[in-house]
């Protein structure tokens, strides 16, 4: 019964739940921005990239000032790690908005660019000194200041303020969406360029806007990684949370609500997986293997609720919710 | 949403079990422990630590679990404790003496760290973090589980200067199996040309490298060593053309570093250019080619952790890999045959390097 | 620096360019075909794992190289066929079923990987094919006229591919189900069909291209050992405007800088070699800024086929 250990280990203790939590956190962060880009037609494939920027920056921001006294430095340490997520897709955001240049390709290449850097920046510039002095040179980042440091929510788990942060930050996603004029130009854009410039909205601009919006929101899941997890820069820092954010994203039907469950449940089953390989010792490529499946079946099956949810009812305004976020049981089949 | 999860994870788990076979049993480890059968304890003697591997008194088999960044069988840096552990397995006396619960493939920081708490929480007696990366989490833990034996590595640092007792550390002096490899490929390259593969200029990879390009200079202050870093670890195409360019620009000598280097050692073979392998030992890949290889043994480390433990200590040691303890090995491949001048030059520098009158870094 | 404008050193960039490029080439001129008829398939990455595996496997229990190249094709094209399967008739969403079909190609090449093999090992791969005549010509034969037949065929695909899709009614079918699925549903083109054939085709491809690797250009097969090129392969189609001759400029142009790039480190050039790493992604996004517009973008990409819904 190797998917009982997987649910125990996802839902049933403190712990595990606590372990899920901990990881649906950078996974709803990078699904918000994903799920901006995506509503202004933007596929933001480059979540890895603008993650490490954030992770990068917001570390080297809070290295730099560690006397600064916490309710300010860390805050601003967040906010360092959003803008440079932003700046980090700023380019492909531009190179698409002015010159059609297919954002697609360019995330990828970003991504390949940021990891580069961080190797460079881990052995030189970045590099702890206490790494250096024992000669080891172990790539990775000086310990942040404590007071950046984000509270831990239960002892002895990894689970912290960053969960409630990323939660608010969902609504406030879905009331930017949908109650705002910007957000309204960001799903018009996506909707249909053209009729959005016959109705005088900046298309380029919104579309370059979104992409930015939407690395910030990768950056400060890096930023946030860092100051609740690691509390520096280590490698594999990213841990596919940028791959792994899209597929929340879309199992969160697009929408931001929907990304909180979607968020927890593709925590769970990466957690549950792991579990797994523990508490049955199969090999990790067999894990892979079945999250790829379950990935797979779940986007399948989205074909059946879509079926019932027309037969319901016609005309939906609001985005249908997440195929794996909704809680009634498939029909079998 | 759990029932539906619920329903999707029985189908899968049940097909991909009944597919596979029960793909459990594939893995070494994976059997119940019999608790049943207690080898003899060998009588009490003062022989070093590593003779105490017998299971505990108690009858119950020695629990190690361990985390590893990549897989058991990445002919390199996870491979190199694998073994290790498997080997001190079948020293004790199999499954029921000694358990290994492995994680492999954890390069995400968050999972090892679940993973490392799960392994203390479910009894292990020696958890072990085979990555520096880890080593944030693993002190939280360790102040957490004072009951549990931690190790990790690369690393120096036991915490004892934050009041821990129960971590081991354990490290790899790479530099001086660089430098003799260094001294060896000098000695073979006749056109004064020795290519490097690397993977990230960091970690043990890179005092390996600065170790090995010592050893060449100190033998052969005219010879260029050109290096190529691929940027990763586990890129074995990008791996296998640095190793063609590097025979391309004249190289007649290579060695290189890190899981990748399998597709470099299938173009040395190729091309019919002698190979110096570290971490783990290579020469499968390239029976004729591969000279010789610094093999990390953790072996010793192993037992001694284990005995310690035993013996109620459960950290404070930092264990370093040396050739003078014999922890660091080169492991000479008999199919290459070996001029009688490189190898009394590469026993020099073994000896120099066990005295400490070579130092192997620059 | 001296030293790095030499003979030696511009015919080892070019001969490297032509290995690099190879298993490129495959996955995306492969992914060209499925992009055009409106299927993005993010797994390509899965699908070269699972065909280099499969070919270096029926090398090493047969010792044939040319069953490794067809098991290597078949295995691709039943994942290929699977990403169908998922993404045209369960009509899921492309980008996600990509990432779920890479991972299952991941997971599947490496556990059988460690359940049949367990450990690195080497075959005799293919044999290298030296082309009487051309391979003479000084310099430049050796260069371009030494490599296995999976080089070569490599290359030949992609003036193939351009005729099949400019030219047949195939690939006139392909194009329209790409760019107006409900005209060419409402012309009596089968729509589905059309895309499974492709992204098969695709699969067919990718799995030939790991192949190229494990059977080819290293002869061994470790976890994981495609290393990224399949995600980069996707993008060079996106590069190529959708046109196997702008795909192989691409894939020439990221090839050529990665090579420089090698060379570089190995004359001695002094650049940190984790910018050196970077050039090829940074010259890719400049080349496509400076390029001129293309919109070549299949209308229907991505977008899934139901008859009647326009």
């Amino acid at each position: 019964m190797a998917y009982g250990a997987m649910l125990r280990g996802a839902f049933g203790s403190l712990p595990g739940l606590a372990q899920t939590l901990a990881k649906a956190t950078p996974l709803l962060l990078v699904a918000l921005g994903i799920i901006i880009a995506f509503r202004a037609k933007v596929t933001n494939i480059g979540g890895e990239g603008q993650l490490i920027a954030g992770a990068m920056a917001a570390t080297a921001f809070a290295l730099a000032l560690p006397t600064w006294p916490g309710w300010l430095l860390l805050p601003l340490t967040a906010l360092v790690g959003a803008l440079a997520g932003g700046l980090w897709a700023l380019v492909p955001g531009l190179l698409k908005a002015r010159l059609a240049v297919n954002e697609i390709l360019t995330t990828v290449m970003m991504n390949a660019i940021a990891v580069q850097l961080m190797n460079f920046l881990l052995r030189g510039p970045m590099l702890d000194p206490a790494q250096v002095a024992a000669g080891t040179n172990i790539p990775q980042s000086a310990a942040l200041p404590e007071q950046v440091w984000l509270a831990r929510l239960i002892p002895r788990t990894l689970l912290h303020a960053g969960f409630f942060l990323a939660v608010a930050l969902a609504a406030l996603v879905a009331v930017l969406l949908w109650r705002t004029t910007l957000g309204y130009r960001i799903r018009a854009v996506g909707l249909s360029p053209a009729a959005s410039r016959y109705a005088g909205i900046p298309v380029e601009r919104v579309t370059a806007l979104a992409m930015v919006l939407s690395g910030a929101f990768c950056g400060l899941a890096g930023a946030v990684e860092v100051m609740g997890i690691h509390h520096r820069v280590v490698e594999g820092i990213t841990g596919n949370y940028g791959f792994n954010g899209i597929v929340a994203a879309l199992f969160g039907g697009l929408h931001p609500l929907g990304a909180i469950p979607a968020s927890v449940l593709f925590g769970a089953l990466l957690v549950g997986a792991d579990q797994m390989q523990r508490s049955v010792q199969v090999p990790a490529a067999l894990i892979t293997m079945l999250n790829g499946l379950v990935v797979l079946m779940v986007v399948s099956s989205a074909l059946w609720r879509q079926r019932r949810a027309a037969r319901r009812q016609s005309a939906v305004a609001a985005p249908s919710p997440a195929p794996a976020a909704s809680a009634e049981p498939l029909p079998p089949t | 949403m759990t029932r539906f999860s619920r329903f999707f994870l029985g189908v899968i788990s049940a097909a991909a079990l009944a597919a596979c076979g029960a793909p459990a049993a594939s893995a070494p480890t994976s059997a119940p422990a019999a608790t049943s059968a207690v080898t003899a304890a060998p009588a009490e003697t003062t022989a070093p630590a590593a003779e105490a591997t017998a299971p505990a008194a108690s009858g119950e088999p020695f629990k190690v679990a361990i985390v590893m960044p990549s897989s058991t069988t990445d002919l390199a840096w996870s491979q190199s404790m694998y073994d290790a552990l498997v080997a001190v397995q079948q020293e004790m006396g199999g499954e029921s003496a000694m358990q290994i619960s492995v994680s492999e493939n954890m390069f995400n920081v968050t999972d090892a760290a679940a993973a490392l708490r799960d392994y203390a929480s479910a009894g292990n007696d020696l958890v072990i973090a085979h990555g520096t990366q880890y080593g944030t989490s693993l002190f939280d833990l360790a102040k957490e589980f004072p009951e549990t034996s931690f190790a990790w590595g690369t690393a120096t640092d036991t915490g004892a200067d934050k009041g821990l007792a129960n971590i081991f550390a354990y490290n790899a002096k790479a530099e001086e199996g660089g430098y003799v490899n260094g001294v060896l490929a000098a000695s073979l390259s006749k056109a004064g040309k020795i290519g490097v593969i690397g993977p990230v200029e960091a970690g043990d990879a890179k005092t390996y490298i600065d170790g090995f390009e010592k050893g060449v200079k100190d033998t052969k202050p005219d010879a260029t060593v050109a290096k190529i870093y691929t940027g990763g670890f586990g890129d074995t195409a990008k791996a296998a053309e640095a190793a063609t360019t590097q025979i391309a620009a004249g190289a007649d000598v290579l060695t290189g570093s890190a899981q990748q280097v399998v597709g470099a050692i299938g173009v040395a073979k190729d091309k019919g250019i002698p190979w110096f392998g570290t971490q783990s030992d290579q020469s499968s890949l390239a029976p004729s080619l591969v000279v010789a290889t610094q093999v990390y043994d953790w072996k010793a480390v192993v037992k001694d952790m284990i005995a310690k433990i035993h013996a109620g200590t459960l950290g404070g040691t930092a264990y370093n890999l040396e050739l003078k303890d014999g922890g660091l090995k080169i492991v000479y491949n008999s199919g290459f045959t070996l001029p009688a001048e490189a190898k009394a030059a590469a026993d020099k520098a073994i000896a120099g390097l066990t005295d400490g009158s070579i130092k192997p870094l620059p | 620096m001296a030293d790095f404008f030499t003979w030696t050193t511009l015919l080892g960039i070019l001969h490297s360019t032509v290995r690099l490029a190879t298993p490129y080439l495959y996955a995306a001129v492969g992914e060209t075909f499925a992009q055009r008829s409106g299927v993005v398939n993010l797994g390509v990455e899965g699908m070269m794992l699972m065909g280099a595996f499969a070919g270096f496997y029926v090398v090493f229990t047969t010792g044939s190289p040319l069953a490794g190249v067809l098991a290597a094709a078949l295995v691709g094209a039943l994942m290929g066929a699977l990403m169908a399967l998922v993404s045209v008739t369960f009509r899921a969403e492309q980008g996600i079923s990509g990432i779920g079909l890479h991972l299952v190609g991941l997971g599947l090449s490496s556990m059988l990987f460690k359940l049949l093999l367990g450990t690195v090992q080497g075959v005799d791969g293919l044999p290298e094919l030296r082309l009487p005549l051309l391979a003479d010509i000084p310099a430049i034969g050796p260069v371009l006229f030494q490599h296995s037949i999976l080089v070569y065929m490599a290359f030949l695909l992609v003036p193939i591919a351009a005729w099949v899709l400019d030219r047949t009614t195939w690939g006139l079918n392909i194009r329209a189900v790409g760019d107006n699925p409900q005209a060419a549903d409402a012309a009596g083109v089968p729509v589905l069909l059309i895309r499974y054939a492709t992204v098969t085709l695709g699969g067919a491809l990718a799995g030939v291209g790991g192949a190229s690797l494990s059977i080819s250009a290293l002869n061994i097969f470790q976890e994981n050992m495609t290393g990224g090129i399949g995600f980069i392969a996707v993008a060079l189609v996106y590069f190529g405007g959708w046109r196997p001759y702008g795909v192989l400029l691409g894939v020439l142009l990221f090839s050529l800088v990665n090579s420089i790039q090698l060379w570089m480190q190995v004359s001695g050039v002094g650049i940190a070699s984790d910018l050196a790493v970077m050039m090829p992604y940074v010259l890719t996004i400049v080349a496509l800024a400076f390029s001129t517009r293309r919109l070549g973008q299949p209308s229907a990409l991505t977008k899934p086929f139901t008859r009647g819904s326009a």
